[in-house]
């Protein structure tokens, strides 16, 4: 138990001390990476720890990045303020799309989620009036806890309180997530990810738990997406289109799904694998899907799988 | 009334090549159980290659008339794909199916670049006119011979599907390996020949929809991931691995498309998912699925 302790407290030091180090462009490049990653935190509650694979989860971040444009298109300024309505919103959307999508599991989940997700990306891309289709709508800068940082140009703005601000709030994240997943609700997930009729033989409402899960996941899904609005200035229905869902699976897969780090550690390596492979080719698309082909058929244990492994072996050779 | 029914004329040209594309995801997902997301991908690549066959052919002072079976040449020629992809598949058979979607979902992405690499970022379209073959109408209802043709195409290629998969041997043995793989293995049934078969089949019904659409509509990049989600709706309206599900399924979401062009511009792709989400709710396995075990 305390080796995970040592890992976050140490991985939080590393980025908290990572603006001195670094430039300030991969200081930047880290807000999407905060963004993913507590969205990963809840797709993975869903994925990894319940087995209900969404590959309409981007509609979340759509819900957080377009309702943060939203508010602070009535002239709402505080960031909290924002997170707070928006994830209230997500999981008051989530409820009622969760009912019907639980009722299934494997390939049927999947396109049903799917569906849904489509669904909110046509009427974002159809409903001009009010959502501005295909330009999308703006985020108007914020300020975060109260303070206005009006001497911080955009950029300084960016890699410096609000990098920090995002930290935060992935530890926050990924603290409550820790809880939720070792609690006795996360072992009842658990328990229906192995073995659902056994499960229910249990007493274990099973429709329950995994609606509480997307629920959950929805939540999380909203504060990654309203942090990527906020850093972007914009929310544009790319961001709910389909192809975005299957990018966060790539990231759950690519950093390893059985481990709770794992999907954080996806998230980093996805956005500097990118950022790399943008500036390297043209043709970096390709290689992100070889590169996902090779880890689904050869290491389906992602990253942290691999380390584990690594850590096994090292640890075999020395007993 | 009679721009309603060039409306729906256009519905019509749209189900019959929806359906072909549906009909290869049908196929690959009864005898593989693999739900192939790189359908759109093969559609994509289909529309192209024809562009590049037809350009060519016309170098070569080949006859305009010949551009229906033309087409449908190119997109056979394409099969050639199929046996190594399903080769790559083959690796994860045996996995969970997210493992399976994430990597016809990687297939996706490369296919991507692959386009970009050999036809360009810009849309395609082919310059000799489809309109060769005429225009059939009454009164203002005027419809395109080619369209016409390609519906008979679709019709035929379903005939042709159905009757090889209900009377021939081959159909049989392709529908009891679906139904149980490992008793048609022990009954020395080569399921390996037949999933690479099987794939390829589907990938050709992709490649040929691709091409037949090409002379109505420009090749872009943002064709396979658009037309995949469609395709998607098909086969979940009309049930998963179900042939004749494909059929209703895509003449239900052409006709729809057409429709809500016409009446609310808004709801034309958005009607389509309300369906899909409708079906799944009330009929989970598709209107011409199996029930859910």
């Amino acid at each position: 138990m305390k080796a995970p302790l040592v890992l976050a407290a140490a991985m939080t030091t590393v980025f908290a001390l990572l603006p001195y180090f670094v430039p300030p462009y991969y200081v930047g490049l880290m807000i999407p990476f905060f963004g993913y990653a507590i969205a990963l935190l809840g797709f993975n509650l869903l994925f990894g720890y319940t087995g209900l694979l969404s590959f309409g989860h981007a509609m979340f971040l759509g819900i957080g990045a377009y309702g943060t444009a939203v508010m602070t298109g009535f002239g709402v300024k505080s960031f909290e303020i924002v997170l707070v309505a928006v994830i209230l919103t997500s999981a008051a959307i989530a409820l009622p799309i969760g009912l019907l999508c639980v009722r299934y599991v494997g390939i049927f989940f999947g396109m049903l989620t799917l569906a849904f997700g489509m669904l909110f990306h046509s009427f974002l891309f159809k409903f001009y009036y009010v959502t501005g289709g295909d330009s999308g709508m703006r985020v108007a800068r914020m300020n975060i806890l109260g303070l206005e940082f009006a001497k911080y140009n955009k950029i300084e703005f960016l890699t410096g309180p609000f990098y920090y601000y995002c930290l935060g709030l992935l530890v926050i994240a990924g603290f409550i997530m820790w809880r939720i997943v070792h609690s006795p609700f996360g072992l009842h997930l658990k328990t229906i990810r192995e073995n659902a009729r056994k499960a229910e033989y249990l007493g274990v409402h099973v429709r329950h738990f995994r609606l509480a899960a997307f629920v959950i996941s929805a939540a999380f899904g909203a504060i990654g997406g309203a942090i990527l609005g906020f850093r972007v200035g914009l929310a544009d229905p790319d961001l709910v289109y389909w192809t975005q869902s299957g990018q966060l699976v790539f990231m759950a897969v690519l950093g390893g799904f059985a481990n709770f780090f794992g999907p954080i550690v996806g998230a980093l390596s996805y956005i500097l694998l990118q950022d790399q492979l943008q500036s390297l080719t043209e043709y970096w698309r390709f290689a992100l899907g070889a590169i996902l082909a090779m880890i689904v058929i050869a290491f389906p244990q992602g990253i942290a799988g691999l380390v584990l492994q690594f850590k096994s072996l090292v640890a075999g050779r020395s007993a | 009334m009679s721009a309603f029914a060039n409306i729906l004329a256009g519905g019509v040209f749209h189900a019959a090549v929806l359906f072909l594309v549906a009909a290869g995801l049908q196929l690959v997902f009864g005898v593989q159980k693999i739900v192939n997301l790189a359908c759109g991908s093969f559609y994509a690549l289909g529309a192209y290659f024809g562009i590049t066959f037809i350009g060519y052919a016309t170098q070569f002072g080949v006859s305009p008339w010949l551009m229906l079976p033309g087409l449908i040449v190119s997109g056979m020629l394409l099969g050639f794909i199929g046996p190594p992809i399903e080769r790559l598949l083959r690796t994860v058979y045996s996995r969970d199916e997210s493992f399976q979607l994430l990597l016809t979902f990687a297939l996706v992405l490369m296919f991507q670049d692959v386009f970009k690499f050999i036809w360009g970022a810009n849309p395609r379209s082919l310059d000799s006119g489809y309109l060769i073959y005429g225009t059939i109408g009454a009164g203002d209802f005027s419809m395109p011979v080619y369209n016409l043709l390609v519906i008979l195409a679709a019709i035929a290629i379903a005939g042709g599907l159905g009757a090889f998969l209900q009377r021939t041997n081959y159909g049989r043995i392709l529908r009891a390996t679906a139904e149980n793989r490992v008793m048609a293995e022990a009954l020395g049934v080569d399921v390996r020949r037949i999933y690479s078969a099987v794939f390829t089949v589907g990938a050709v019904l992709g490649t040929t929809a691709g091409a037949l659409v090409v002379p109505t509509a420009a090749a872009s990049l943002d064709m396979a991931i658009e037309f995949v989600v469609e395709a998607f709706a098909v086969v979940v309206i009309g049930g998963l691995g179900s042939m004749r599900g494909a059929l209703i399924g895509a003449t239900i979401v052409g006709l729809i498309r057409a429709l809500s062009i016409v009446f609310f511009p808004e709801f034309e792709v958005i009607a389509i998912y309300v369906i899909v989400i409708g079906v799944l709710i009330f009929r989970p396995a598709g209107l011409f699925g199996r029930t859910l075990a």
